[in-house]
């Protein structure tokens, strides 16, 4: 194309000199289009100086372009417009430069200036663009130039210039590989970037130029993992893709030792359901009962990764959906990976293309885990209006999930298949029943049955296939289909297909025994015919001859002796080469040949039956979405998908360091800290194995068991991420026991804390509160990035429960230290791998909105925000006070209650950044500075619901650790009483009736009948006053709403019998439906 | 890890070819080195192998390139990879790049195309960038590359302006990627379509062998400044599978079902879902159908007739039932009760449009089908296509309670639209015989 002739206009035929270029513009058209081939008016049009016209002269010259013809000839016309001020004309012109600079080097370099000129702009998009063509620009020269804008770009304030960068690196790398390590260096640079609009970009670069550099990723790791469900959808793609060779270098196999882990999680989880009656003694009985092997911990890191990925799943992006999927079956331990199958039966809805590759990735994953697939069977049911070939990869997928329960239904659907009118689907159909009779024995005969009623089929295609099927089939079991051969010998007569008809000669010749009538009458017609058969049916002749020749020489030697001589002069020299080895082989020479006595053994021979097998077994050897897996073949740039590693290398490389301030601010409090080192992960398992080198906390934590101790030196970082491991670790290792003695000390507090106070550290708190939230602000960014780790550790599979020997030493040595702690005793299999109970820990919107009728006082009673074991040790409950919040009228004022069953204390309580919804504010409570083991402190916050029961969503952050958590508010404590009199709760009432007004009928139980009581619940579920009522039967109640004020007024009118009827008129029907049902639901209860 | 040598070079697209149903190559972009048009003739073999356009295999592979390609509305996007990349990806971006076109100029058609073929080449270099996407969000490009309007045609060949944005779009700055900045509207609008379509195998005995329901909500939204909306919905539980443009905040819907986003300017497609397979779907159509030949004669008997089944009190409209015929069909002389038929003698299908049902008088096609003389009869099942509508109505029963917006002061004009239509709606016919 590039050596073509300049004026090859005509080049791809079908433009003629005469037609109109497309591109141009129908206003100023015409005038050039009859001798524009030459060019010569779009050189004078790009000399003038109206830039509508050069406009115009560039618009044609793209058109040119983008139909592949050659416009060479005009670069040093085109090149000149480079500086051009016309936005458009210089956008044409990068396009042209872009294109050509390649051919034209010299030329090209008058236009570097101007990019360099660009670079400096102070308009990021101008930078940005001219960094986009200087590098596009495959002129060799340019290397060092393109070297300098790159590494001044990747530093550039506008992440969209680094994005450019980023997307420059493998431009210039293919131009010249000699610059890999200072483009490694630029790249490692880009890695660090925290937006997501870099991070993509970098990533491409980074598989593309050095995927081997894995180490880059050490302290990126989790930031990607965080960031990736705001990166955009490309980015996704390859973030996932390499993520995935990342944990295959990194992690253990998470299904190494399935049986032991599935054993484990199975236990773990009844144990969560009734930890409290079990208690200890089955937990003992469980770690006893494990093999002393060493157990499989996820790391952290690696469940990280699982978590983040998962909502990924929902993404639009089929792409991403797939990457996912493949992240998933790779990485995912086995009882994890079904939730794939979900999200890529969506895709099946989409573009016939994406069907293609989505299905070819199942039927390889519905081969190794067919059970992921097994509930949408019917998803994959073909419709005769699909394509064939997804007709055939439904099919496949089909006879990979047919099992002994579905294959009637499966078998059903196939027989409307063959009924179709694509004759290639029928054909594979035939062969997927086969398949299907293979596998499953007990439908083998039914399927036969059918197979042979096809054989009477109009279609040859159908009676051909069907033989060949048959011929399979009958290899498994040929003693008891004497008749099918019999039937089959019949149609030799008719088919006319080269492969049915040797399929049938083989059976005939392999089973001639069981016909031994038929067998030399086939011969028979076949020596007439064999001239004119195709080769691979003479060859099966040459076998059928030998064959009955060995068995039955009597009636068939002179037939034989015929068919090998036809085959002798035969045109094929596999078939003369065959009968010539034939003949010396069963015709006994005088030689008397030793083999001639075998032959009987070498063609009789018992041969094994046939396996059908889907030609997507072992197909997963590559990875799942690749272009490789698709082709079956390595495709250019395939990288393998390593092995996962024997031993998993050191996991604290991913640990990030923490701002240096930070920990200064730290030391002090943590000179306190002691911290329960008994993890009994420890020293086994190295992913969650980790190291303080903080000479303080070391000299401090002497109460570490021992193992812990000798991990101390290995790693130099000290930070806020050790500490939380480690907490983590005392954590897992909390006991049932613990929780339940845990249990009555927080009732023992509860009652001794007043409610409604703040405890005794209020004085402390308020100094401490300001300069702990400035802490916290600057130190988001950092934990952004270390919460999600922290907060998933919790999940972290039941640790070994394998060495219980080594943790009761610890235990041990823990009791001498802490005397005052709970005790540790083995680790709490309530922490199920099961990924429902991790996900409910995490969101932790377990605050049931069943009002507890306790105490009215206080609204309902306490509600738990955050359980003891979520939040390892640190226990939050809280209730609405009812009483006006100080800061602002419009708030609901909710105590919080923290305790600390932990046996560490907890620093800096504090509420995080919170991420609410619009309308909704929280004032936060100054922090708490420490809370010491077994202590518990109370605090006041403030929530404006915004007269809504929305979920006001937070975090509550302790020095080390965030947890989400959320309050919603039962409707009856968005209000406030107010207090009218009759009259004026009659006047109100009457304003606001119609759709204000909402009624309900009940009838109360004999319980609830009482003035005393009725009052008492009215109350006790909303925060309503009484309203003075002259009637006795009636009751009212008014508040109102606190964010907007409006009137929430109740009215109960309860009949002797029982009988009542509750009406609530309020301007905000929401809450007015929401109350009433409350309501009724605490009279009727 | 093996080391990868300078010769490969990574990259994910390398060319575009834009083929037309005639096989005219009729647009091509190279993102780096230009790869010959020549390339294609692998493709054109492929095509001439599947005879059927549907059954071009969507990758190919090619000594030294890999060919991916769509089909899409009679054109095929030919794109030519030289390394390892997930197929899928490259599959999604030939279709986002589609579906730009069809959003620039309002359909994806080769004069539309030929047409544009500047602002094309203009989009083609902002979506990807040495072969990897960089700007395919519609906001973005929209606002780097002005679509073209009549209007504006006229204007910019008067005064020489042009197409293009000179200002860097906001977007790709802010954490909303999707929404342009500086939106005004006078008369601020959000509207969403609730679309389901079912999908179902229905066999001869008129029972349901796969119905599903699967949705989509369209939105359309008009609102000035950066308005934060959540959507609600009576019984978001229905919904068993969703999927969802990105502005979705995903944290939300898993702990409140609650669809809260900063939408994207104009029109988009806020969710797909699937109803979860536990509710039965209702069938709002049923059909009874009858063909049969007679044995030794080249004519046989063909029936249908349509009628409405569960249809929640609407009406059904917009039905159109199609037959694939079997290949011996010559012709067919029929009669409906109501609207028209066609059959097509070539491709052998029977289109037949009822329009509505009325439910006193159900519509039915009746009538003789020619054979080819001589021809055996035909053993095939043709299996019927069946195409309706219900407006105001999402069959799943799924509601949309109320839609809030946040972060915006005026009140917009909100409207919601349920409509259901069949998706892949099939009707085997298994009886055959005399």
């Amino acid at each position: 194309m590039s050596a073509a002739p300049a004026y090859n206009e005509d080049k791809g035929g079908s433009a003629g000199p005469g037609e109109p270029e497309y591109g141009h513009d129908p206003a100023s058209g015409g005038i050039f289009s009859s001798d524009y081939k030459r060019h010569d008016d779009l050189k004078a049009m790009l000399d003038t100086n109206k830039d509508s016209l050069k406009l115009e002269a560039m618009k044609r010259i793209v058109a040119m372009i983008a139909r592949g013809k050659n416009a060479s000839d005009l670069f040093p016309a085109v090149v000149k417009n480079v500086a051009c001020k016309n936005i458009e004309v210089k956008k044409l012109v990068y396009v042209y430069l872009v294109r050509y600079a390649e051919e034209q080097q010299d030329l090209a370099l008058l236009s570097i200036s101007t990019f360099q000129r660009g670079l400096k702009d102070p308009n990021q998009l101008i930078r940005a663009s001219a960094l986009r063509v200087l590098s596009s620009i495959r002129v060799p020269i340019i290397v060092p130039i393109m070297m300098l804008a790159i590494k001044e770009a990747a530093s550039d304030m506008s992440p969209y210039v680094r994005k450019t960068a980023a997307h420059a690196i493998p431009k210039l790398y293919s131009l010249d590989s000699d610059q890999k390590d200072q483009l490694i260096e630029v790249i490692e640079k880009l890695l660090a970037d925290k937006t997501t609009l870099v991070a993509g970009s970098v990533v491409m670069a980074f598989e593309e130029v050095c995927p081997e550099r894995i180490d880059l990723i050490h302290k990126n790791y989790r930031k990607l993992c965080n960031l990736l469900i705001d990166v955009e959808e490309w980015g996704q793609v390859v973030i996932i893709s390499m993520l995935t060779r990342y944990a295959r270098t990194q992690f253990l196999s998470p299904t190494q030792n399935e049986s032991l882990l599935e054993e484990n999680s199975e236990k773990a989880f009844y144990g969560s359901e009734e930890d409290e009656a079990k208690g200890p003694g089955s937990e003992e009985a469980a770690s006893t009962a494990l093999p002393a092997r060493k157990p499989y911990v996820m790391d952290p890191d690696h469940r990280l990764l699982l978590r983040n990925t998962k909502p990924l799943l929902q993404s639009r992006s089929a792409a991403v959906v797939m990457a996912v999927a493949q992240l998933y079956f790779h990485l995912a331990p086995k009882a994890e990976v079904g939730v794939i199958a979900k999200a890529l039966v969506r895709l099946l809805r989409s573009h016939s293309e994406v069907q293609y590759v989505v299905l070819q990735n199942v039927a390889t994953m519905s081969i190794k885990r067919r059970g992921m697939f097994e509930p949408y069977l019917k998803s994959f049911y073909i419709r005769s209006t699909d394509p064939t070939q997804i007709k055939i990869l439904k099919l496949e997928v089909l006879t990979n999930l047919a099992n002994e329960t579905n294959i009637p239904t499966v078998l059903r659907e196939f027989q409307t298949y063959i009924r179709s009118m694509d004759k290639d689907f029928v054909a594979a159909t035939i062969q997927a029943i086969g398949r299907c009779a293979t596998n499953i024995g007990r439908v083998r005969d039914t399927c036969l049955n059918g197979l042979v009623q096809l054989l009477s089929n109009r279609d040859e295609l159908v009676v051909a296939e069907s033989v060949v099927v048959i011929k399979k089939l009958l290899q498994m079991q040929p003693a008891q289909h004497g008749e099918i051969i019999k039937h089959l010998a019949k149609l030799t007569d008719n088919i006319q297909v080269p492969m049915a008809r040797a399929s049938i000669l083989w059976l005939i010749g392999e089973y001639c025994e069981h016909v031994p009538r038929i067998a030399p009458d086939v011969l028979r017609k076949m020596a007439k015919s064999f001239t004119a058969e195709e080769d691979i049916v003479k060859l099966q002749v040459i076998n059928l001859a030998a064959k009955l020749y060995l068995t039955n020489s009597k009636q068939t030697k002179l037939l034989t002796q015929y068919v090998l001589s036809l085959a002798k002069y035969d045109q094929n020299y596999d078939i003369r080469d065959r009968a010539r080895f034939t003949r010396q082989l069963i015709v006994p020479s005088e030689q008397g040949g030793a083999l001639s006595r075998h032959a009987k053994k070498l063609f009789l021979a018992p041969k094994p039956a046939p396996v059908l097998e889907s030609s997507f077994k072992d197909r997963d050897h590559f990875q799942l979405g690749s272009l490789s897996h698709l082709l079956n073949a390595k495709a250019t740039g395939y990288q393998e998908l390593p092995d996962w590693p024997e031993e998993a290398p050191d996991p604290s490389v991913r640990n990030v360091e923490v701002p240096e301030w930070t920990k200064c601010s730290n030391r002090e409090k943590r000179k306190e800290k002691e911290k329960p080192f008994y993890s009994d992960s420890e020293g086994e398992s190295g992913p969650t194995e980790s190291a303080d080198s903080d000479p303080e906390s070391e000299s401090e934590s002497e109460s570490k068991s021992s193992s812990e101790s000798g991990s101390g030196e290995s790693s130099s970082e000290s930070d806020n991420e050790d500490q939380e491991e480690d907490e983590e670790k005392g954590r897992t290792s909390e006991s049932e026991q613990s929780e339940e003695e845990g249990k009555k000390k927080k009732m023992k507090k509860r009652k001794k804390v007043p409610e409604g106070q703040e405890g005794g550290l209020s004085s402390d708190e308020g100094s401490d509160s300001s300069s702990s939230s400035s802490e916290s602000e600057m130190t988001s960014e950092t934990e952004e990035e270390q919460v999600e780790p922290a907060s998933w550790r919790k999940k972290t599979p039941p640790s070994s429960k394998s060495a219980p020997a080594a943790k009761e030493v610890s235990l041990l040595d823990l009791e001498d230290f802490t005397p005052a702690s709970v005790q540790p005793v083995s680790p709490p299999t309530v922490m199920s791998t099961s990924l429902a109970a991790d996900l409910e820990g995490l969101t932790l919107t377990d605050s049931p909105l069943v009002p507890s009728l306790l105490s009215p006082v206080s609204g309902a009673g306490r509600q738990e925000l955050l359980h003891r074991v979520a939040g390892e040790g640190l226990a939050v409950d809280y209730t609405f006070s009812r009483q006006p919040f100080s800061g602002d009228p419009h708030m609901v004022s909710v105590h919080i209650h923290f305790s600390n069953s932990s046996d560490t204390p907890i620093k800096a309580l504090h509420l995080g950044t919170p991420k609410l919804p619009p309308g909704i504010s929280i004032q936060e409570f100054p922090e708490i500075e420490s809370l010491a083991p077994g202590e518990s402190a109370t605090v006041v916050m403030g929530i404006n619901f915004c007269d809504s029961t929305q979920a006001a969503n937070f975090q509550l952050c302790t020095q080390t650790r965030q947890f989400y958590v959320s309050i919603q508010p039962p409707v009856g404590e968005l209000m406030a009483p107010v207090f009218l009199s009759e009259n004026e709760f009659k006047k109100e009432q009457a304003k606001l009736t119609g759709m204000n007004e909402i009624t309900e009928k009940l009838t109360l139980p004999d319980t609830c009948r009482s003035d005393h009581v009725v009052v008492q619940k009215v109350t006790a579920t909303a925060n309503l006053g009484r309203v003075p009522c002259g009637t006795s039967d009636e009751y009212r109640f008014a508040g109102r709403t606190l964010t907007s004020g409006s009137l929430v007024l109740l009215t109960l009118d309860a009949r002797p019998t029982g009988a009542a009827q509750l009406t609530v008129n309020s301007e905000k029907m929401v809450i007015g439906t929401m109350l009433v049902k409350d309501v009724v639901q605490a009279l009727t209860q | 890890m093996e080391e990868v040598t300078a010769a490969t070079q990574r990259k994910m697209i390398h060319s575009l070819f834009l083929i037309n149903c005639s096989g005219d190559i009729f647009l091509e972009k190279h993102w780096k080195s230009v790869v010959s048009q020549s390339v294609c003739d692998y493709f054109f073999e492929a095509q001439e192998k599947a005879a059927d356009v549907e059954n071009v295999p969507p990758v190919i592979s090619t000594p030294h390139h890999y060919l991916i390609s769509i089909y899409r509305d009679k054109l095929f996007f030919v794109s030519v990879i030289q390394t390892e990349v997930p197929p899928l990806f490259v599959i999604e971006f030939l279709h986002r790049v589609a579906d730009t076109f069809q959003d620039y100029f309002g359909e994806c058609s080769e004069a539309a195309i030929k047409d544009n073929v500047v602002i094309v080449y203009e989009l083609l270099e902002e979506m990807l960038d040495n072969g990897f996407p960089l700007a395919t969000e519609s906001n973005i490009l929209k606002e780097l590359i002005k679509p073209p309007t009549i209007l504006r045609s006229v204007v910019n060949s008067i005064t020489g302006s042009s197409n293009v944005g000179d200002t860097l779009p906001t977007g790709q700055l802010s954490n909303i990627p999707w929404r342009r900045a500086g939106v005004k509207y006078t008369n601020n609008e959000a509207y969403f379509d609730v679309v389901e379509e079912i999908d179902a195998i229905i066999d001869k005995s008129g029972s349901t062998v796969f119905a599903e329901i699967q949705g989509v909500i369209d939105a359309c939204i008009k609102l000035s400044g950066m308005p934060d909306l959540s959507l609600s919905f009576m019984n978001p539980r229905l919904l068993d599978d969703v999927s969802f443009h990105p502005c979705i905040r995903f944290k939300r819907w898993e702990s409140e079902r609650v669809l809260s986003f900063i939408p994207p300017d104009g029109n988009f497609r806020l969710i797909s879902y699937r109803v979860s397979s536990q509710n039965l779907v209702a069938i709002p159509v049923y059909v009874k159908h009858s063909i049969s030949f007679k044995e030794n004669s080249s004519c046989g008997r063909f029936d249908i007739t349509i009628g409405p089944k569960q249809n929640m009190g609407k009406t059904i409209e917009g039905i159109t039932v199609t037959v694939h015929m079997p290949k011996v069909v010559l012709n067919m002389n029929l009669t409906p009760t109501q609207g028209s038929y066609t059959f097509d003698p070539v491709t052998k299908v029977l289109t037949w449009d009822v329009g509505k049902i009325t439910p006193q008088k159900l519509p039915s096609l009746k009538g003789l089908v020619n054979l080819q003389s001589g021809a055996p009869k035909p053993e095939e099942n043709p299996s019927l296509n069946i195409q309706f509508k219900i407006q105001q109505l999402a069959i799943s029963g799924l509601k949309v309670n109320r839609l809030d917006m946040y972060g915006e002061k005026y009140k917009p004009f909100k409207g919601v639209k349920y409509v259901t239509k069949a998706g892949k709606f099939q009707d085997n016919q298994y009886q055959l015989g005399s």
